[in-house]
């Protein structure tokens, strides 16, 4: 048992800071942020990101090697995570390259494979998840999006909810009801990609609690699919989404992103104008415990990417992962907030705002609107008492 | 990066998780805690012929040369049986300040002694006004001719009433918090001037009050330098608490496990109380927190085996933290969701939860550590 790096992995973090350096230079840092823009909305530095990544190979490092992914072992991916997380790279957006790809080389065709997969390993096209409904939240099972088959087509009727980017996205990846009159409600769901330019499809945004529009909802209308959109069989498209949530257990968690954060957090209560906080007992503690239960998380992932580099399936520990990395990740956020004191209230709206800048410090605004959007992270992808329910189920075996 | 153990260490933990599955079940436990010295002198000797006692003290020494994570394998299984057997204070704490401090007179004259099993320790470090501050010492060596006169209080010494060598902590020079002029001897337990009063703690271990009156030390019972004695006890201690912590994670295994066997079969309302969602969340809770008290021990050990210091210090800190909150709540809820069960002397679970409970005490509760981690 040991924590160090090896002189290959130390070799290999050396190449990816150098990487970092040259194609993500610290002038660019400030522009993107770590926020993902859909192809055509990027700043030129953030193409150039991209650019670069497909050209070295590493724009999608967890796919199979065979189709365009590294090969590293589960350190490298932690190392990779852990300086693109440091350096606020931009990251390829989850939707296409970590929860659709792996379906589609797990169960999509040779010819679905070679259609999708390269736009999406080249961060040319945008996905959305067309999974939540109006009455199909935790639910999902209940979800009523009715598609009936036709010749060579679904005919696709119903309505889609919370659908993140639906208004930036090319395509939507998307749970159907083909069979209504199965013992099991899971048994007649399957699994369609969606042009998002066909007939018959609305977005309309819906904002949320200090976001500035990102989730919409979608109304299908008589949308005709055709049936080689159709991944792997009619009615099994449950089996397909929940290998896709049990596929991408580690690097949920945000930790990276957590530590990036609170750093800033200590730095920023370290050098607040008259020390108070930096001062403040109770404060410090409250950062102290953070600290400590992030140390912990991060060693929880660690123990999971290690039974996955000896070939085993993930442990029983990595369910907790999205459960305390959210919450971790909230506490933060709220820090942040209670950090600024009175400068936690001004929310000026960007018309408002006119030439003149926000009050109070830098980032105040974002810290804001962070800890308001952060909340959805402990609801969305399957609530925390969701996840509690799966635990106690696969885990403690209720 | 590597979280896979050596052929050795996996030999170490086969080895007492099966002496803790076929020699030390919850009756039997019992029945040793119960006997007069508080453990079995017989579990001892199997201890020592299975080469536990050797496990921390380099091959040249008699040991067998393991690390924190050997330590670490050991205490853990100890954790799951609850044992009683004085590891902590004879190998960990006597043994660890030879190991770390010992000349090698000094480690010749005990360690054998310690490693084939004839000699118990204990480490006489509490005093009653010093909570959890190593430093606040009362108690004083002064110098006289050739060697030193002790005299003082100690409170709560873990094995005393078993102890031939106690290591005590006392005050050679400075006020009485300075970190200078912290020194630590190793003292005969059956000298002249010691007087003990023993006693049993909440969790079946036994300790003591001790009173030093005028005990007359040679100048070779000074172990380390003179006045520096304070990161010596940083670097001991921190090593027993990796193995109480490990004892901790033990503990909390067997606690959430046996929760939820509970809860699979004791039935009201007409049906197994574990259909209910509010107790299967409590029991997630339960798992979530062992398994990120378990995290933190693989730091922990790791940390320590790379080399003492802040770092490896910080880890431990951090660990200890960590142990206390997720013991508090996995003791108290796994008492609470076996309802009137879980209160009675019979059943193992309380006894589980009693031993969590103290070992937030033990070198430093969550306040400490965390007040510790900080200033690290």
């Amino acid at each position: 048992m040991n924590l160090g790096l090896d002189d290959a992995e130390r070799a290999f973090q050396i190449d990816v800071r150098e990487f970092i350096d040259a194609h993500w230079p610290e002038g660019a840092r400030e522009v993107g942020g770590a926020m993902a823009h859909p192809p055509g909305r990027r700043s030129v530095a953030e193409q150039h990101w991209y650019d670069a990544l497909c050209a070295r190979g590493w724009s999608v490092p967890n796919w199979p090697v065979a189709h365009g992914g590294t090969g590293w072992t589960p350190t490298q991916h932690y190392i990779w995570d852990r300086e693109t997380t440091r350096a606020e790279c931009p990251v390829m957006s989850a939707f296409g390259a970590r929860m659709l790809a792996p379906v589609i080389y797990a169960w999509g065709s040779t010819a679905q494979q070679a259609k999708f997969l390269p736009p999406i390993r080249e961060a040319r096209v945008q996905w959305c998840q067309g999974y939540s409904e109006p009455g199909a939240g935790s639910d999902l099972a209940s979800l009523r999006t009715r598609a009936v088959r036709d010749g060579d087509h679904y005919v696709v009727n119903g309505a889609k909810t919370w659908t993140t980017e639906a208004h930036v996205a090319d395509w939507m990846f998307c749970l159907v009801r083909t069979n209504t009159t199965t013992e099991r409600r899971q048994q007649g769901i399957s699994f369609l990609l969606i042009d998002m330019a066909s007939p018959g499809i609305e977005v309309h945004p819906i904002l949320l609690l200090g976001d500035q529009h990102s989730v919409n909802s979608v109304t299908l209308t008589d949308v005709r699919v055709p049936v080689a959109n159709l991944i792997g069989e009619e009615n099994h498209g449950w089996t397909y989404a929940k290998g896709l949530l049990t596929h991408e257990r580690t690097g949920i968690a945000g930790i990276a992103t957590s530590q990036v954060r609170l750093g800033k957090l200590k730095q920023m209560a370290a050098c607040e104008q008259d020390g108070a906080l930096a001062e403040d007992a109770v404060f410090q503690r409250k950062l102290q415990e953070v600290e400590i239960e992030l140390m912990a998380l991060e060693m929880t992932e660690l123990r999971t990417l290690a039974t996955v580099q000896e070939g085993g399936a993930p442990g029983p520990e990595s369910s907790i992962l999205k459960i305390k990395g959210t919450e971790l990740r909230q506490r933060i956020a709220d820090l942040q907030i209670e950090a600024l004191g009175y400068y936690g209230l001004p929310y000026p709206d960007d018309l408002l705002l006119g030439n003149e800048g926000p009050v109070g410090p830098d980032g105040a605004l974002d810290s804001l609107r962070r800890m308001l959007y952060g909340r959805a992270a402990s609801i969305l992808g399957g609530s925390n008492e969701i996840q509690k329910n799966i635990i106690a189920k696969a885990v403690l075996g209720f | 990066m590597d979280f896979s153990f050596s052929d050795e260490q996996s030999m170490l933990k086969d080895s007492v998780e099966r002496f803790i599955q076929n020699d030390y079940g919850f009756e039997q436990r019992q029945k040793v805690a119960a006997l007069d010295a508080g453990f079995s002198a017989e579990n001892w000797k199997t201890f020592a012929e299975l080469g536990w006692l050797g496990v921390p003290f380099a091959e040249a020494d008699g040991g067998f040369g393991g690390g924190a994570v050997d330590t670490m394998l050991l205490a853990e299984q100890f954790g799951k049986g609850l044992v009683v057997e004085p590891y902590v204070p004879t190998v960990l704490l006597a043994g660890g300040f030879l190991k770390v401090a010992g000349s090698a007179e000094q480690k010749h004259k005990y360690l054998t002694g310690i490693i084939d099993g004839s000699v118990q320790g204990a480490f006489a470090f509490a005093e009653p006004q010093g909570r959890f501050n190593f430093a606040d010492l009362t108690t004083t060596a002064e110098a006289a001719g050739d060697g030193y006169t002790l005299n003082g209080y100690k409170a709560v010494v873990i094995n005393g009433p078993a102890a031939d060598l106690l290591v005590i902590s006392a005050r050679t020079s400075g006020g009485q918090r300075d970190t200078e002029g912290v020194s630590l001897f190793l003292v005969d337990a059956s000298a002249e001037g010691i007087s003990r009063r023993d006693y049993p703690t909440v969790d079946a271990l036994r300790a003591s009050e001790i009173t030093l009156e005028n005990v007359k030390l040679t100048a070779d019972a000074l172990i380390g330098e003179l006045g520096g004695g304070l990161p010596i006890i940083d670097e001991v201690v921190d090593g027993a608490i990796l193995a109480i912590g490990a004892e901790a994670v033990g503990s909390m295994e067997v606690l959430y496990k046996d929760t939820v066997e509970y809860c699979k079969t004791r039935e009201q309302f007409g049906q197994p109380i574990g259909k209910f969602q509010v107790l299967q969340h409590r029991m997630v809770d339960m798992f979530m927190e062992y398994e990120q008290a378990k995290s933190l021990m693989y730091m922990a050990a790791m940390r320590l085996d790379e080399g003492y210091g802040d770092e490896a210090a910080k880890a431990v800190s951090a660990f200890k933290v960590q142990v206390g909150k997720s013991g508090r709540f996995v003791g108290q809820n796994a008492v609470q969701l076996h309802g009137g069960m879980g209160m009675t002397e019979e059943l193992n679970i309380g006894h589980y939860f009693k031993r969590l409970t103290m070992i937030d005490t033990m070198f430093g509760n969550v306040d400490h550590h965390l007040k510790r981690f900080g200033s690290l």
